[in-house]
């Protein structure tokens, strides 16, 4: 059973340690920033899992005390892991693409990034006009 | 078995930190640098949870639940004074 539990711990540590590595390479080797965006957010992450779940079992099993800490910090970098990176993506589509250069979004109106750049006191205003406009409707 | 495994995981993340580093300090847009400082506090992470493993100790878990959430709000203010140029509006 020790030899067992020693195996799925190496393993896991392993497994974490080689998505890790791969991830940050990601960062380096790929060509552009949108394709960048892929390897940390998504390899890194499932290889920081890994590790964590290694260092909750070896804890369980080696000091005979079960935490759930690792868990949480698990589901906690899961759950955020999308969220930055679709801000990352999003400063990066107001950054380097133009709306000329994006395709046409379904549905009516042009792409949420670039709806406010052009007057910030513009379009604050017509969000206020829009919320004022609602709260007469009511 | 163990101690070899986390020697090699240890090595894998400390090449990882310092591709992070030479992203952060040489990178072609500004947008690469946040995404590169979002994975160094990720990789920082895991160094700290196997550090802990190499010292038997579970002194460390609430230093990486910090970093966890300090790293994500970082970055998430990062996203957002770039995109509006202002981060609470």
């Amino acid at each position: 059973m020790e030899l067992l539990w020693d195996i799925v711990i190496s393993a896991l540590l392993v497994i974490g340690g080689i998505f890790g590595f791969v991830g940050s390479l990601g960062l380096v080797k790929l060509p552009d920033p949108m394709t960048r965006l892929h390897a940390p957010t998504k390899s890194a992450t499932l290889g920081v899992g890994a590790i964590l779940i290694a260092s909750m079992l070896w804890f369980a099993t080696k000091q005979g005390h079960i935490t759930l800490h690792e868990l949480m910090v698990t589901v906690f970098i899961f759950l955020t892991a999308p969220i930055t990176a679709h801000f990352i993506s999003k400063a990066n589509i107001f950054r380097d693409w133009p709306a000329e250069t994006l395709p046409e979004p379904a549905g009516e109106g042009e792409w949420a990034v670039h709806q406010a750049d052009a007057d910030t006191s513009e379009g604050e205003l017509a969000v206020k006009k829009e919320t004022e406009a609602a709260r007469e409707e009511d | 078995m163990i101690t070899y495994a986390l020697i090699f995981a240890i090595a894998c993340y400390s090449a990882a930190l310092i591709f992070n580093l030479y992203r952060v300090i040489k990178s072609p847009g500004v947008t690469d640098r946040v995404l590169a400082l979002d994975t160094m506090a990720v990789n920082a992470i895991a160094m700290i949870v196997l550090f802990g493993i190499w010292e038997g100790t579970a002194l460390f878990f609430e230093a990486s639940v910090l970093y966890a959430m300090t790293g994500f709000v970082a970055t998430v203010a990062f996203a957002k004074f770039i995109l509006r140029g202002d981060i609470i509006e």
